[in-house]
């Protein structure tokens, strides 16, 4: 049986601008994603993380490779993937509810404004924003804004969702209080997830496997780590086991370390159709920068 | 506090205003004052530069001119003919024109100025067209729309069509082309079709940008209006203006720009308080 969403030798190439060359943003990009499982995609600034994001969205197109989800070929847009953008993307004239009307009447056209607005009520409630429903963009804080972005993802009941560094322009505190949410609803919902993040502890804490991309350009995907910590952890207890700090140290070493000459130097035997999966949480010795890092910070 | 110190600068300004407007009717009260008794030296000078009750400027004093503004006010709406009617006529002839002329412009610039803003090359391809076209003033379309349309009314509205159809054209396909990709995206994640995006997405967005072009071309309009009735002659306001000079009544002119700059400020105020009703703040 193949799985949920599998994307196949996607290559993404930019025509050349100004008479430069060709820009191949990503080659040979592989990976799976099983049905309720949390994917995050980690990688320096420019790599292509949106871009492949783009591309699963059916926004963007693939120069050669395809997707395939819940066995379909991804081909432009659909109501099956929701999207969280980068910048929120609410529509400054409509008040929070609106904005999430505007998603549930096009997933429900045959709806009547009642139950739309029943449906409104249940996602901006399961966000906490109870209360604020009336409010415009402008009024609420980007916290907020963030999480009528994802009450608007999750209301159109999409198969898989999709975001974009959705937390990228908040406070650490908010951060983490969305961020446990995210975790709660997916818990609740077995929600198929594929997100893009900076941030290192946020992966750890939500995903269930984690893609480690080279830098661009011409970047790969080049490992997937196994979150190998119990799918209960939260953010008190997340630092309190051994786990944790192995894997964030195989990922800062990666970012750090190995990021850049990847590509160039691929391990011996790496084959990108068929990703290592490494599980540095439970194996100290598949980290090896671990001992590394360890050591210079002594 | 910042709103109290706003309210009592909104209160400033106004008295302000009041002072402006009192000095400007002193200035006026004493320019044309009737010179009591004008001490020259030469008899014979004095009488030259005018006699008992009139006034040193030639134009009308204060009294005379609170006159007739009270006598145009007071019947707006007579009418005795061609050459005689009520301030109200006239200006609600101006009016009507305008109107027409406008919304005959919106009916076109903005449908056109739409299917512009989505298609880049559309846009290209007309933009030398509209480039051209922009700079002309109006009036001169007039011997034109006089040669071909043989009607002075149907003229002058076709002039007003003409000089306020750029404006809107151009800022409906500025707003429509610069609507952020990100809600563009957002309604092609929910599978929303061409038609309710371009109505719930495109529209909205480009709002306030296409409402600032039929407010610049309203104000266009109503300028040109005037110099349009002068030019056809028959009615409106800008015949009035036209007719009174040449009926050398300095004090109904006066009044006239005073109707006309009331007018365009009312109109303005109508499209700035749409433009307040459809801007968002992002
Ligand atoms: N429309 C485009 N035309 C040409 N090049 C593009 C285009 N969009 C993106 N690129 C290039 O593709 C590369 C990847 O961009 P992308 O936005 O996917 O990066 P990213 O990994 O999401 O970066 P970040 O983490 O900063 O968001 C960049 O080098 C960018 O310059
Ligand atoms: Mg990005």
């Amino acid at each position: 049986m193949s799985a949920f969403l599998q994307v196949d030798n996607l290559r993404k190439v930019f025509p050349s601008q100004r008479g430069g060359a060709p820009l191949t943003v990503f080659d040979e990009v592989n990976f799976t994603i099983e049905q309720g499982e949390f994917a995050c995609i980690i990688g320096h600034s420019g790599c292509g993380k949106s871009t492949i994001l783009n591309v699963l969205a059916g926004l963007d197109e693939a120069s050669s490779g395809y997707v395939i989800m819940d066995g379909r070929e991804v081909r432009g847009p659909s109501l099956d993937r929701g999207v969280v953008f980068q910048g929120h993307a609410l529509m400054p004239w409509l008040s929070a509810e609106r904005n999430v009307a505007f998603a549930v009447q096009s997933r429900w056209p045959q709806y009547d404004a009642r139950k739309v607005k029943a449906v409104c009520d249940q996602y901006l409630g399961m966000v906490g924003l109870s209360g604020s429903e009336h409010k415009r963009p402008s009024e609420l804080s980007g916290g907020m804004k963030q999480r009528v972005g994802i009450a608007r993802a999750f209301a159109i009941e999409p198969k898989m969702l999709l975001l974009d560094e959705p937390f990228g322009a908040l406070d650490a505190l908010t951060r983490g209080v969305i961020q446990e949410e995210l975790l709660k609803i997916c818990a609740q919902t077995r929600q198929t997830v594929f997100m893009i993040t900076h941030d290192v502890d946020e992966a750890i804490l939500l995903a269930d496997k984690i893609l480690l991309m080279t830098n661009g350009p011409d970047a790969r995907i080049a490992e997937v780590v196994v979150n190998t910590m119990p799918r209960s952890r939260n953010r008190q207890t997340l630092h309190k086991d051994p786990q944790f700090y192995r894997i964030r140290n195989h990922l800062v070493d990666f970012l750090v370390n190995r990021s850049k000459t990847f590509r160039d130097e691929p391990p011996a035997g790496f084959d990108p159709r068929n990703l290592p999966y490494l599980t540095p949480g439970l194996d100290p010795a598949q980290a090896p920068g671990a001992g590394a890092l360890a050591g210079a910070a002594a | 506090m910042f709103k109290s110190f706003a309210r009592s600068q909104g209160l400033r300004a106004g008295v302000l205003s009041a002072c402006i407007l009192a000095l400007v009717l002193v200035l006026w009260h004493l320019a044309t004052a009737p010179v009591a008794a004008p001490q020259y030296a030469d008899p014979e000078y004095a009488r030259l530069m005018g006699g008992k009750g009139q006034t040193s400027s030639g134009l009308p004093s204060l009294p005379q001119m609170g006159t007739a503004i009270w006598k145009h006010l007071s019947n707006p709406f007579y009418d005795n003919g061609p050459n005689d009617k009520g301030i109200g006529i006239q200006v609600g002839y101006s009016i009507g024109r305008v109107l027409l002329g406008f919304l005959l412009a919106a009916a076109v610039a903005i449908p056109l100025g739409f299917v512009i803003g989505m298609s880049p090359l559309l846009f290209r391809a007309l933009n030398p067209f509209i480039q051209v076209l922009k700079p002309i003033s109006p009036l001169a379309w007039m011997p034109l729309a006089l040669y071909t349309i043989k009607d002075s009314t149907i003229s002058s509205i076709f002039v007003i069509f003409i000089c306020s159809i750029w404006p809107m054209l151009i800022n409906t396909a500025h707003g429509v082309a610069s609507v952020r990709r990100d809600w563009l995206n957002v309604a092609r994640t929910l599978e929303v079709g061409r038609v309710r995006t371009a109505l719930r997405v495109v529209l909205p967005a480009a709002a306030p940008t296409i409402l600032t072009g039929m407010r610049i071309s309203m104000g266009i309009a109503w300028l040109v209006i005037v110099a349009a009735e002068m030019l056809v002659g028959g009615t409106g306001i800008g015949y009035f203006v036209w007719n009174e000079w040449n009926n050398l009544s300095l004090t109904n002119v006066i009044f006239a720009i005073l109707m006309i700059g009331v007018v365009g400020m009312l109109l303005d105020l109508v499209f700035g308080l749409l433009t307040r009703l459809v801007s968002y703040q992002e």
